[in-house]
């Protein structure tokens, strides 16, 4: 029996895993996808929000501010990317500079840092590219961007080192109350744990319906994308970001850590829990108004779009804590937008009140570093060379665009929870991610990845279950 | 360091043929660098037959045609790199280089020819709305991976995008078994080669809608179908025309893009209409000494001239190796303005005095013209008026000019290029 089973690999389950595995405790994360990071928390805008515009008072706004402070050092332990490059409220009209007055406020109830209200020369000297129409702007330099992926595999993996066990494709069908715990039923089995920990995303309401009488309500609200090639990397250097409205912070316009540039999202709300697919609308709505805040965005420039889905909870705000109704039972549900910039911040909330529970002592061997994928390009031309020396494969691109070697590829496979297809290599190294989309060394990493798990081309996915990239072989090899 | 006259970036057809001129024209020293396992570049994946009809006067599979400049140059003795990365080029024509064996190593060249080629668009770069499955591809990556590697992408098949590489596809993936259901092309034309719509389409009875494209993209994990949309004269999907076709697969051939990150790196002053640097009349860049040639300068139709053009560029790099040239401030440029119906012009200046006695101006017009003349003014005297049947945007054009022509006018400043309709 386990102590603990966490429904769902994302963010906020792996953030609770690794949170977890501080302690003595025996714990499970089941996730229906090949990998981890596979819904919301690879489809989101990478921000690590300041906490100016979440509701005083609210547990979003103390983990918000809570999971920023911590991200810095999180990133340093376990070796992911995170910059500090501050956001920027534009506003578009002198009527509306009240509300930055207001933000402001309220960032500074939330306990923000920094916070400073720019006036349109200020404004301008800071991002030449923002729109003639910018009156000022909110700025908060504590606000950053992060590689939502990375950050999310990072603790996933120290998790694992530090004993958590991983069950992939595996999709919790049914829950069960038993004696001092619960039952688990699975495509690939039953299980039985004293706690459950329900970080399943857009599928939260789903598993807390199951237990509870007292009922919750997730929609899934779309959000489109679009990403901009490395070229156009130095069009903004801040976050920028539109006065929030009803559906949330609008559309934004920011950097990546990697040099790219994000613009979106929309907030669209669905039915389809899967419906991840963009929509002309909704794209097209992206580049209009991400229009309004930037000036000259080089939209010619797009590698890709795609979009991800917010929990969005009825009552919008984070549910964090035991089911009244179901003992055992610990809703991690509603991580909707600030949820990346939380996780941390949840992670440890959510180990707290297992650790109260069950008396959780310290774990005396933890493992609180990770070491991330090297990157050559951050290593000097000498350095590179002696590492090409010593590990040949360090020598040899497969991704042009990304400039990803078949070494960072094969640590990437090779590591603990290591990728298994060609998103799951991807995510890791950026190898398909740059300006190509993978026309190149799609085959070559199906290749590598055919190698290193000793299976044939047609077991190779693009990302797990029926995503199969060759049917067959053509004729000639008949 | 180590040290060549001339390194070449690319041991595809372009710097196959600029290699095996440079080397003709005198410069012993030249070295090719190729990322790929093997030269020949994308050649080696077009394995079916037309290459070399204007080169050879017959018909070669890519591997062949290419194959008989790798022979050329093994004979030659040039030598080459496989495997090698190259990462950077400094203005100063310092290479900085990578492979397996040799680590990171730097080669000072007197003079650099660019011909890394194109990439393929890719359905990012189109925004084309929908769910991301697996079964969407380029035409190259499903050739390459029927071609070479001898599988399957699938079997049920869409097209978008009418260029040359997605014909040759539709007619691949059909001789193996495959249905090709349709190919929608975005334009009221299509951006292929004429010859390749009626031997890959029309012998198989595949249909080619033009003014359609991919407005929806279902499945999940793998591709389950499309929808095309019939669009209007500004490209926007027409509302109540959408079709929808089950396939496992779409192939798109929707443009190619010069490779030309590390040109712009190193400070090569970019044509924006081709993605290609700009060059003289010497297919020179603005870094004097560096050269470009082939698809890395502009989009080819034929690989035929694309060696034609590299074998300028190698004789040309080859003369500045062996002469030094006069700084180009010094010397008087013509300026080539393309108007009307042309696109773009390469070479985009002439300067009369370093010429050879035979130059090829190429170019692309921007629509499908019939019974049209391409015109040709040295300032504002019409020099060339060629009639023409039909010249379209899949097909590039050229005109040719010489020096005893040119050598007429000294005062002259533009030369203009354009379509004049009859």
């Amino acid at each position: 029996m386990y102590d603990v089973i966490i429904i769902g690999a994302g963010v906020s389950g792996a953030a609770t895993a690794r949170e977890l595995s501080r302690y003595n405790v025996k714990t499970c994360v089941i996730e229906k996808e090949e990998d981890v990071c596979c819904g919301t928390s690879k489809a989101n805008s990478a921000i690590v929000h300041a906490g100016y515009d979440v509701l005083e008072g609210s547990l979003m706004a103390k983990l918000n501010v809570r999971g920023n402070q911590m991200m810095e050092e999180l990133s340093k332990e376990l070796d992911f990317p995170f910059k500090k490059n501050g956001s920027l409220v534009v506003c578009l009209s002198e009527e509306d500079m009240p509300k930055l007055q207001t933000l402001y406020e309220r960032g500074v109830k939330n306990g923000v840092k920094e916070l400073r209200i720019l006036n349109r020369e200020e404004l301008k000297e800071m991002e030449p590219n923002i729109s003639d129409e910018a009156c000022g702007a909110l700025y908060a330099p504590t606000a950053g961007i992060v590689c939502p992926f990375n950050m999310n595999i990072a603790m996933a993996e120290n998790a694992y080192v530090n004993g958590v066990e991983f069950k992939f494709d595996t999709e919790v069908t049914d829950l069960k109350p038993i004696d001092g715990g619960w039952e688990v039923h699975t495509n690939n089995g039953i299980f039985q744990t004293k706690n459950v920990v329900n970080a399943a995303g857009v599928y939260a309401d789903k598993f807390h319906n199951m237990v509870s009488k007292k009922r919750i309500h997730i929609t899934p609200r779309r959000g489109d994308y679009c990403l901009l090639d490395k070229s156009a990397g130095n069009h903004v250097s801040r976050t920028i970001f539109a006065l929030p409205g009803v559906y949330g912070k609008g559309v934004l316009v920011a950097p990546t850590v990697h040099g790219n540039v994000i613009v979106g999202p929309t907030a669209i709300d669905v039915e389809d829990k899967e419906g991840t697919n963009t929509t002309r609308e909704g794209l097209d709505q992206v580049i209009e108004r991400a229009n309004m805040n930037v000036k000259n965005l080089p939209m010619r420039q797009v590698i890709t779009s795609f979009s991800g889905l917010r929990a969005h909870e009825d009552g919008h705000e984070f549910i964090i804590g035991e089911v009244e109704d179901a003992k055992g039972f610990i809703d991690c549900a509603g991580i909707e937008s600030p949820g990346l910039t939380s996780a941390p911040a949840i992670g440890e909330m959510v180990a707290q009140i297992l650790k109260e529970k069950m008396n959780l002592e310290d774990k005396e061997d933890f493992i609180a570093t990770r070491k991330g994928i090297l990157d050559p390009d951050t290593l000097s031309k000498e350095e590179r060379d002696q590492l090409i020396k010593e590990k040949p494969e360090y020598g040899n691109i497969i991704c042009r665009c990304e400039m990803v070697t078949e070494g960072e590829i094969l640590d990437a496979i090779r590591r603990p929870l290591g990728a298994k297809s060609l998103d799951g290599v991807k995510r890791r190294t950026r190898a398909g991610m740059g300006r190509c989309q993978a026309g190149f060394c799609s085959p070559r990493t199906m290749e590598i990845l055919a190698r290193e798990r000793n299976v044939s081309m047609f077991e190779i996915t693009k990302s797990g279950g029926d995503s199969k990239i060759v049917t067959d072989y053509n004729k000639d090899s008949l | 360091m180590r040290a060549y006259d001339i390194v070449i970036i690319g041991g595809g057809p372009a710097g196959l043929a600029a290699a095996i001129s440079a080397k003709k024209n005198g410069v012993d020293s030249v070295l090719i660098l190729e990322r790929d396992r093997e030269l020949g570049g994308i050649l080696n994946q077009c394995i079916h037959n037309g290459f070399g009809l204007h080169t050879f006067k017959e018909e070669l599979t890519g591997p062949e045609y290419a194959g008989r400049f790798i022979a050329q140059a093994k004979e030659l003795g040039i030598e080459y790199k496989l495997n090698t990365m190259v990462m950077d080029i400094s203005a100063q024509k310092v290479v900085t280089a990578m492979n397996r064996e040799e680590g990171m190593f730097e080669i000072q060249a007197k003079a650099v020819v660019l011909a890394m080629g194109c990439r393929e668009r890719s359905r990012g770069a189109l925004n084309i709305p929908g769910y991301r499955p697996a079964g969407i591809f380029s035409a190259g990556t499903a050739q390459r991976l029927v071609n070479m590697e001898g599988y399957m992408p699938g079997r049920e098949v869409v097209i978008l995008g009418s260029g040359d590489i997605g014909l040759i596809m539709a007619r691949r993936m059909t001789f193996e078994g495959a249905k090709v259901k349709v190919v929608a092309e975005l334009m009221p034309y299509s951006g292929g080669l004429k010859r390749n719509i009626v031997q890959c389409l029309d012998d198989y009875g595949i249909p080619l809608k033009l003014s359609h494209t991919v407005v929806d993209i279902k499945g999940k994990e793998r591709l389950e179908g499309i929808t095309l949309a019939e669009v209007d004269n500004h490209g926007k999907p027409i509302p109540g025309t959408e079709e929808e076709y089950s396939c496992d697969t779409l192939l798109l051939s929707v443009g190619l893009i010069p490779e030309n990150e590390i040109s712009r790196d190193m400070g090569v002053d970019m044509n924006p209409v081709t993605s290609g640097p700009k060059v003289n009349e010497s297919l020179e860049t603005n870094i004097e000494g560096v050269f470009a040639c082939g698809n890395v300068l502009h989009v080819h139709d034929l690989v035929d001239f694309v060696s034609e053009e590299a074998t300028t560029a190698g004789k040309n790099a080859a003369a500045y190796v062996q002469s030094g040239r006069e700084k180009k401030s010094e010397v008087k440029e013509i300026k080539i303005n393309p108007i009307e119906g042309v696109r773009y012009t390469v070479p985009g200046t002439i300067c009369v005095d370093r010429m050879d006695e035979k130059l090829t101006v190429r170019f692309r017009v921007g629509v499908v013209y019939t019974n049209c003349y391409i015109s040709v003014y040295f300032d504002d005297e019409r020099i060339i008026h060629r009639k023409r049947p039909v010249v379209a945007p899949g097909e590039m054009e050229e005109i040719k000019l010489t020096k005893e022509q040119l050598m007429k006018y000294p005062e002259l400043e533009t030369i203009t290029v354009k379509i004049e309709e009859a």
